[in-house]
């Protein structure tokens, strides 16, 4: 007599934190907000951008961060301080993010507002080029940052973060002139590992590319807003389609 | 060392492939596992987090075989397979394109498992026995 095992089998290895990031999603959509996923190495400036979109898009919007940071809550009080609700996530020794730690942050979140307000939730990633591209939080895009101090090899040398990466911004495009790095060079690899992606450049010091960053944002808001509309009529026409 | 939060993972799913068997408990022998080139995951360092972690559990004694799977893409211009190599900046040698297709290599699946139950000996795999055709993933 068999046992029905096989059905476990061809399992993703990472089912268990795959189901919890399936779980948080269906909390976004039904919340109907949009989850940005934004990950770097240390220091190629997500934190930096992130004040400067969250103040530039405040106006309009209602958003919030889940700020992911290993020992400390820094980067956590410098959003704050622009006056968006952040709520951090220490990870202890964990050098990323995973579902079920973003679901303790949204736990948290809920205790100071209700999500259905939110139009956008930013999760800021631990910096890593490696293990975050293997953990999905549940995140509707994931936006990778490259800044152009890194060199122009790393998308061939973590190849999988920006393959997974529905954006990619490539940011302290200010610093260009003072250094030997040939930014088309950097584009070119990036789009040689993911050419259907979005590159952008962008300088939060100087506010290059920001303005085409900030219409990259608000058109995944407007696909996802749409999407939700669309799984919300097929649900409501569905019932009328069997009873027919 | 994300191959820490990667075997939790693994032991997650494993402990809900046994509770398919209570109130008996399967012994196993070993996990085998597909991990593809073009992920995160180094082999050996799985190995090495899968035998620390379940020593003294119901998995001790256990071993976790990994088969390493090749990054292959496909060739957007011509559709020829190939290997990228990073050195070539992944892209095809055939049309000199960029890797827009990847065919395998992204892999990181548990593939079968050899255990005991009772006094009988199983060993299934994913294309075998199976009466489903396709692999229904676990609740966990």
């Amino acid at each position: 007599m068999h046992m029905p095992l096989e059905d476990s089998l061809g399992l993703n290895l990472l089912a268990a934190n795959d189901h919890q990031a399936e779980h948080n999603r269906e909390h976004f959509d039904a919340w109907r907000l949009l989850c940005l996923n934004v990950m770097s190495s240390p220091g190629a400036g997500k934190t930096s951008l992130l004040e400067q979109t969250l103040s530039a898009l405040s106006t309009d919007l209602a958003m919030a961060v889940l700020e992911g940071d290993m020992t400390t809550q820094l980067d956590a009080e410098r959003l704050e301080a622009v006056g968006v609700p952040v709520v951090p996530i220490t990870t202890g020794r964990a050098c990323h993010l995973d579902a079920a730690m973003v679901s303790g942050g949204l736990k948290l979140l809920r205790q100071r507002l209700d999500p259905a307000d939110l139009d956008l939730l930013w999760v800021e990633n631990v910096g890593n080029l490696v293990c975050p591209a293997e953990f999905a939080v549940g995140e509707h895009r994931k936006v990778a940052l490259l800044s152009v101090t890194e060199g122009d090899d790393k998308p061939l040398k973590y190849p999988v973060m920006f393959r997974e990466a529905d954006c990619v911004l490539i940011t302290k495009t200010d610093l260009l002139p003072y250094l030997p790095v040939d930014v088309e060079r950097i584009e070119a690899h990036i789009r040689q590992v993911n050419p259907r992606c979005t590159v952008l450049r962008v300088s939060a010091s100087s506010g290059e590319g920001l303005e085409a960053w900030h219409a990259w944002i608000r058109r995944q808001l407007q696909q996802q807003r749409a999407m939700a509309v669309a799984v919300s009529t097929a649900a409501a026409t569905t019932p009328d389609l069997v009873s027919a | 060392m994300h191959e820490v939060d990667m075997t939790k993972c693994l032991l997650l799913a494993m402990q809900d492939w046994r509770q398919q068997h209570a109130p008996r408990i399967p012994t196993v022998q070993a996990v085998h596992l597909q991990v593809g080139d073009f992920t995160c995951v180094e082999p050996d360092q799985l190995v090495f987090t899968w035998q620390a972690a379940v020593q003294g559990s119901w998995l001790a004694g256990s071993r976790l075989a990994i088969e390493s799977v090749p990054l292959v893409g496909r060739c957007v211009c011509c559709g020829e397979r190939y290997s990228p190599q990073a050195e070539q900046a992944y892209r095809s040698p055939c049309c000199d394109q960029p890797m827009e297709e990847i065919v395998s290599g992204r892999e990181l699946k548990i593939r079968s498992v050899d255990y005991t139950l009772a006094a009988k000996q199983h060993s299934i795999n994913d294309s075998g026995i199976s009466n489903q055709p396709t692999p229904v993933a676990l609740e966990i």
